[in-house]
């Protein structure tokens, strides 16, 4: 085959993935749907600036912040646009609490939902069938392997994601973290942690 | 802390990008396009386990073209058609020369 030569006589050939993506793009374009320049906006909006870090704003506030916390628990929503952290896809945000007694984890069995612009994309395993479908089965087991070993008596509540509601969890603030600020916690907070498959990182 | 990549192909956030283009855009709704990966994927998953990568993509690369089919935003002749006129042009362009369609 010509393109297994050591110096490519011609241009890499792109996946067949990569060329159905491609085709896609070009006949959209060509009728008008599809603006290129918007593509490559939304592309680095989610590589540079969606990102788990807007998430862990959110939780180091709600540690620091009591009247916050409450309101974001209540209804998340209009605090979480206020901070300017909104859906694209017009979802209902809502926040879960860990406390000593229940710790919440999140899944979505049906595809792969997921709160975009406080996590950014979705870490492969949260999209395999393995993770959608065991962690609603055996959360401990999912869990343990995670590295998150849970006292016996803190019930595991799994929250399965749809294309209406997704949620963000509030992991429980390490201790000997009083004398911390918001900047310096956030730090502490982990994609995973925001998702339930983590805790929270002590300094 | 190395932050992992976002995608770990190019082609996916095409794709990934297209997909919020097209819904922005109002052609379809989300928890639409949600039902439909959703179902796609449940039917590659009973044959075989998804890893959550290319797999992945591809489900989601199988849902929107069946999905933009439907909606007669584009052919499926043409799409195979124009897939085909990629290949050949980077077939034909020498290595490390823009490809471009005829």
């Amino acid at each position: 085959m010509p393109h297994d030569h050591h110096d490519h006589p011609h241009s890499l050939l792109p996946s067949d993935p990569a060329l159905r993506v491609k085709a896609l793009e070009t006949i959209l374009t060509q009728k008008g749907l599809v603006d290129p320049a918007a593509l490559d906006e939304i592309i680095d909006t989610y590589e540079n600036r969606i990102g788990p870090k807007n998430g862990a704003h959110v939780v180091a506030r709600a540690w620091v912040d009591a009247e916050f916390r409450a309101a974001l628990l209540a209804d998340a929503d209009p605090v979480l646009a206020e901070m300017g952290y909104y859906g694209r896809q017009g979802e209902h945000m809502v926040v879960v609490e860990n406390t000593d007694e229940v710790h919440n984890m999140v899944v979505c069995t049906l595809c792969s939902c997921y709160p975009w612009p406080l996590l950014g994309i979705p870490p492969g395993w949260y999209k395999s069938d393995a993770y959608r479908a065991r962690s609603v089965r055996e959360p401990r087991k999912v869990l343990a392997e995670f590295g998150v070993a849970l006292p016996a008596e803190t019930a595991v509540r799994v929250w399965d994601s749809t294309a209406e509601v997704r949620y963000l969890v509030l992991p429980q603030r390490p201790s000997g973290t009083e004398d911390l600020d918001e900047a310096a916690l956030m730090a502490l907070v982990t994609r995973d942690s925001m998702i339930g498959t983590g805790l929270a990182v002590s300094p | 802390m190395k932050p992992e990549p976002v995608f770990e192909a190019p082609w996916h956030a095409q794709l990934f990008a297209l997909t919020v283009h097209l819904n922005e855009a109002g052609h379809f709704a989300w928890p639409d396009w949600a039902e439909r990966f959703g179902a796609t994927l449940k039917r590659h998953g009973l044959t075989r386990t998804l890893n959550g990568g290319d797999d992945y993509f591809l489900a989601w690369l199988e849902t929107l073209e069946t999905l933009l089919t439907e909606t007669g935003a584009a052919e499926a002749e043409a799409l195979t058609d124009m897939r085909n006129a990629w290949e050949t042009a980077y077939l034909n362009t020498p290595h490390g020369a823009p490809v471009t369609l005829d």
